[in-house]
C-alpha cells in the first residue's frame, strides 16, 4: 500500500499511468543509447580505417599496453554488471538495503576501474608514449603508432568519463535509493541507470580486444 | 461551449505564471518554445549581421572593405551562426516544441525536464560561440576542413568547435525528445496513418538528430582534441587522412540539411492543405517520403568530396544516390501542386510564403541535380552556382516555411493577430529580396565566380551589386516581421481558438493553449487534414 501511494506521487503530470512513464523512459534511454553508439562509432570507424592502413604499427603499439592491467579491468566491470542488475532486481522487490548495498559495491568498482586506469596512464606518460612532441617509440614505423596512441587515448580518455558519469549517476542512485525513493512499482530510475551502465561496460568489451589483444606478445607485462 | 460567457482572460501558459524564474524553470513546451524564439532570433540576427558584411564586401571587385583574413572571419561565422545556432533549432525547436504534444494531444513533450535542459545546452553553446567571436572568431570555413583547422588556422577553432559541439547536444535531446514523444504519447484514436504531416516530417528530422549528430560531436571533439592535446587522428604529419575528417563530418552535415529542410516540408504540408482546404494529396506518400529523405540523406555524403580525391567509383555510387533523393523530394512537391489543384486556395500570408517555398525549394533541389552530375559538379565546384543552390534550399525554402509557419501559428502561440497587410508586404520583400541576392549567384558561379574570396574580377560587379541590392531587400522583409509580430503583442486583436478554420488538434485549444494544453485528453476520431468536414454547410449555427 505505502508502495503505491509513493508511485502515486511519483506519476508526473503529463503520463496516463505508471506503465507509460516506465515505457517511455526506457525506451528515451534506448535512444540515448544508440546516440551514443553513433559517438563512439566514429572512433571506431576510425580505429578500423587506420590499422587497415598500418597494420604493423597498431601491432607494435599494441604490445605496450599493459594486458594483466587491461584485463583487471575488464573483469572489475564485468563483476560490475552483475551488481548493477542485482540492484535492479532488489529494488523490483523492495530490497532497499540490498539495493543500495550493491549499488555502493558498483560505484566502488568503477572508482577500482579508474584507479587501475590512471596506473596503466601513468605508465604510458612515463614511457613517453603519450602522442605529442615528447613522444618516443622503439619501433619500425614510430609515426603511425603515434596514431594508434592518440586512438587510444581518445578512446579511453572517452570511455573513462563515460565511467566518471556513470558513477555519479549510481551515486544519485544510491542516495535516493537510501532515502527510500525508489520501489516495486516506481524503479525506473535505477533501470534506466543500469542500461547506461551496462552500456559503458560494453563499450569496454570492445575496446579491450581491440587495443590489448591484437598483438601476440606484449612487452608491457604480458602473461 | 457550453456555458453562456466566457471569461474575460482565460488562464493560458503565458500568464498562468510570472516572473523571470517562471520562465527560467519553466518544464511547459511552449514556453520552452518561447526560449528558444527568442535565443535563436539573436542569433538570426547576429548570423544576417555577417552575412551584411560579406555583401557589403562584394559590391566591390576590390577587397576594399575589410582584409582577407577578416572576409575569411566573416563568412565563416555566418554559415556557423546560420547553420548551428539558428537554421538547426529552428523549425523543431520552436514550433516543433509547441506543436508536438499540441498535435498529438498531449499535455506535454514525454521529456520536460530534458527538453528545458535542452535549451539551457544550446545557450551554453551560443555564450561560447559568442566568446569565440567576440574574442576574435574563427576562419576556417563552417566545415571545419583538417588540416587547416587543426594545424594552421591560427583562430579560436577550439571554442568555437565546442560550441558547435555542445549545441549538438541540445538538438540530439530535442530529435530524442520528438521521437519518443510520437511513439509514447500520442492521444486515444491518434493513429500513424492520422498523424499531421508535420509530425511525420518532424520526427524524420529527429531520427537524423539522433543518428547523424552523434558523429558530428566526435569529429570536432577530436579535432578539438588535436589542436590542445596533440591527438593526431587526421594530422597528414603523422600519416593521418583529412579524407577522413571530411567523410564523418559530411556523414552529418549533409542529413543536416534534411534536419533543416524536412521540419520545414512539413510547415508547408500543414498551410497549403488549411489554404486549399483540402486533405494533403497522397497523404501516405508524402509520409513515407519524409522517411525516405531521412534514409537516402544518409547515404549521400561523399556528393561534397568529388573533387577532394575520392575514388572514382565511390563517386559514381554517390552520384546515383544523390539523384535519388530527388524521387521523395519530388513527390512532396507534386502531391502539394496536387492539393491544390481544384481547392479553394486562399492567399493569406502563410501561404505565400508556402507558395514561396515550393517554388524556391524546386529550383533549389533541381540545381542540386547538377551538383549530383560528376563532370557539372567538377565545373561549378567552390563556385557561387553551390553557394545560390543551398541558399535556395535553406533560405528559399527553409526560413521561408520558417517564417510561414510563424504566421500560421502565431494567433495561437501569442493570442493574438498579426497585421495581415504588413505580413502580406514584408512576405513580398522576402520573396522579391531572396530571388534577387540568389538568382545572380547561380550565374556568377556559372561565370565561374570561386566562392570565399573577398575580391573578383571586375566583370563580375554588375552581378555582384545585383546580389548584395536583393539582401537589403530581403533584410527588410525580415525585419518588418519582427516589429509587428512585437506590435501584435500589446496591440493585436485577441484572436479566436481557431482564426483559420483549420484541422488539426492544435487548434482546438484555447488560443494561447493553457498549461496542460487540453482540460480533458481529446479522442481522436477523424482523419488528418479533414476539411471537407469541416466546411460542410452546418445545420446549427455555433452557440455564442
Amino acid at each position: 500500500m505505502h508502495a503505491s501511494q509513493t508511485a502515486a506521487h511519483e506519476l508526473r503530470h503529463h503520463f496516463a499511468d505508471m506503465d507509460q512513464q516506465r515505457d517511455t523512459a526506457s525506451f528515451g534511454m534506448w535512444i540515448f543509447l544508440v546516440t551514443e553508439i553513433m559517438f563512439f562509432g566514429g572512433l571506431f570507424l576510425s580505429y578500423m580505417l587506420y590499422r587497415f592502413l598500418y597494420p604493423t604499427a597498431f601491432l607494435e603499439g599494441s604490445r605496450h599496453m599493459n594486458i594483466r592491467l587491461g584485463a583487471l579491468n575488464t573483469a572489475v566491470l564485468i563483476c560490475s554488471s552483475l551488481t548493477m542488475v542485482l540492484a535492479v532486481r532488489c529494488v523490483k522487490i523492495n530490497q532497499r538495503k540490498l539495493t543500495v548495498i550493491f549499488l555502493l559495491i558498483t560505484m566502488l568498482l568503477g572508482f577500482a576501474f579508474m584507479g587501475v586506469k590512471a596506473i596503466e596512464y601513468h605508465e604510458h606518460w612515463v614511457a613517453r608514449e603519450v602522442p605529442g612532441p615528447a613522444f618516443q617509440f622503439e619501433g619500425t614505423d614510430p609515426r603511425h603508432t603515434q596514431i594508434f596512441f592518440s586512438l587510444y587515448f581518445a578512446m579511453t580518455g572517452l570511455h573513462a568519463l563515460h565511467m566518471i558519469i556513470g558513477c555519479g549517476l549510481v551515486l544519485f542512485l544510491m542516495i535516493n535509493a537510501w532515502r527510500g525513493a525508489y520501489n516495486s512499482e516506481y524503479y525506473n530510475p535505477v533501470e534506466i541507470g543500469g542500461l547506461y551502465w551496462h552500456f559503458v561496460d560494453i563499450v569496454w568489451i570492445w575496446l579491450f580486444p581491440l587495443l590489448y589483444l591484437i598483438s601476440h606478445q606484449h612487452v608491457g607485462g604480458g602473461f | 461551449m457550453a456555458t453562456a460567457v466566457q471569461p474575460v482572460e482565460q488562464t493560458n501558459y503565458l500568464n498562468a505564471d510570472y516572473g523571470i524564474k517562471s520562465w527560467l524553470l519553466t518544464t511547459d513546451h511552449k514556453r520552452i518554445a518561447m526560449l528558444y524564439l527568442i535565443s535563436i532570433s539573436v542569433f538570426f540576427w547576429i548570423g544576417g549581421l555577417f552575412a551584411m558584411l560579406v555583401r557589403l564586401e562584394l559590391l566591390t571587385p576590390a577587397g576594399d572593405l575589410m582584409q582577407a583574413d577578416t572576409y575569411n572571419k566573416a563568412f565563416t561565422m555566418h554559415g556557423i551562426t546560420m547553420v548551428f545556432f539558428f537554421l538547426i533549432p529552428s523549425v523543431p525547436a520552436v514550433l516543433g516544441n509547441f506543436l508536438v504534444p499540441l498535435m498529438i494531444g498531449a499535455k506535454d513533450l514525454a521529456f520536460p525536464r530534458i527538453n528545458l535542459l535542452s535549451w539551457y545546452i544550446y545557450v551554453v553553446a551560443g555564450c561560447l560561440w559568442l566568446y569565440t567571436i567576440i574574442t576574435g572568431g574563427v576562419d576556417t570555413g563552417w566545415t571545419f576542413y583538417t588540416p587547416l583547422s587543426t594545424a594552421f588556422s591560427n583562430t579560436h577553432v577550439i571554442t568555437g568547435a565546442l560550441s558547435v559541439f555542445i549545441a549538438g547536444f541540445s538538438s540530439i535531446f530535442t530529435g530524442l525528445n520528438f521521437i519518443v514523444t510520437i511513439h509514447r504519447m500520442r492521444a486515444p484514436g491518434m493513429t500513424w496513418q492520422r498523424l499531421p504531416l508535420f509530425l511525420w516530417s518532424n520526427y524524420a528530422a529527429a531520427v537524423i538528430m539522433v543518428l547523424g549528430t552523434p558523429v558530428l560531436a566526435i569529429t570536432l571533439l577530436l579535432v578539438a582534441l588535436e589542436r590542445a592535446f596533440n591527438i593526431g587522428v587526421f594530422n597528414p604529419a603523422l600519416g593521418g587522412d583529412p579524407l577522413l575528417f571530411q567523410h564523418l563530418f559530411w556523414f552529418y552535415s549533409h542529413p543536416a540539411v534534411y534536419i533543416m529542410i524536412l521540419p520545414g516540408m512539413g510547415v508547408v504540408s500543414e498551410i497549403v492543405a488549411c489554404f486549399s482546404r483540402k486533405r494533403v494529396f497522397g497523404y501516405n506518400a508524402v509520409a513515407l517520403a519524409s522517411i525516405g529523405i531521412a534514409v537516402l540523406g544518409f547515404l549521400v555524403w561523399a556528393h561534397h568530396m568529388f573533387v577532394a580525391g575520392i575514388s572514382l567509383y565511390a563517386a559514381l555510387v554517390f552520384s546515383l544516390l544523390s539523384f535519388f533523393v530527388a524521387i521523395p523530394s519530388a513527390i512532396k512537391v507534386f502531391n502539394w501542386t496536387a492539393t491544390m489543384y481544384k481547392g479553394s486556395i486562399r492567399f493569406d500570408t502563410p501561404m505565400l510564403y508556402a507558395l514561396g517555398f515550393i517554388g524556391l525549394f524546386t529550383i533549389g533541389g533541381l540545381t542540386g541535380l547538377f551538383l549530383a552530375c560528376l563532370g557539372v559538379d567538377v565545373h561549378v565546384h567552390d563556385t557561387y552556382f553551390i553557394i545560390a543552390h543551398f541558399h535556395y534550399i535553406m533560405v528559399g525554402g527553409m526560413v521561408m516555411a520558417y517564417m510561414g509557419g510563424l504566421h500560421f501559428w502565431w494567433p495561437k502561440i501569442s493570442g493574438k493577430l498579426y497585421p495581415e497587410a504588413w505580413a502580406k508586404l514584408s512576405a513580398m520583400f522576402v520573396f522579391f529580396g531572396f530571388n534577387l541576392t540568389f538568382f545572380p549567384q547561380f550565374v556568377l558561379g556559372y561565370m565561374g565566380m570561386p566562392r570565399r574570396y573577398q575580391s573578383y574580377p571586375p566583370e563580375f560587379q554588375v552581378l555582384n551589386v545585383l546580389s548584395t541590392a536583393g539582401a537589403s531587400v530581403l533584410a527588410v522583409g525580415y525585419v518588418l516581421p519582427m516589429i509587428y509580430f512585437l506590435w501584435s503583442l500589446r496591440y493585436g486583436q485577441n484572436a479566436p481558438p481557431n482564426p483559420w478554420n483549420a484541422a488539426g488538434l492544435e487548434w482546438k485549444a484555447a488560443s494561447p493553449p493553457p498549461t496542460f494544453n487540453f482540460d480533458v485528453t481529446p479522442v481522436v476520431t477523424w482523419e488528418a487534414y479533414n476539411y471537407d468536414e469541416l466546411d460542410k454547410p452546418q445545420e446549427v449555427p455555433i452557440a455564442r
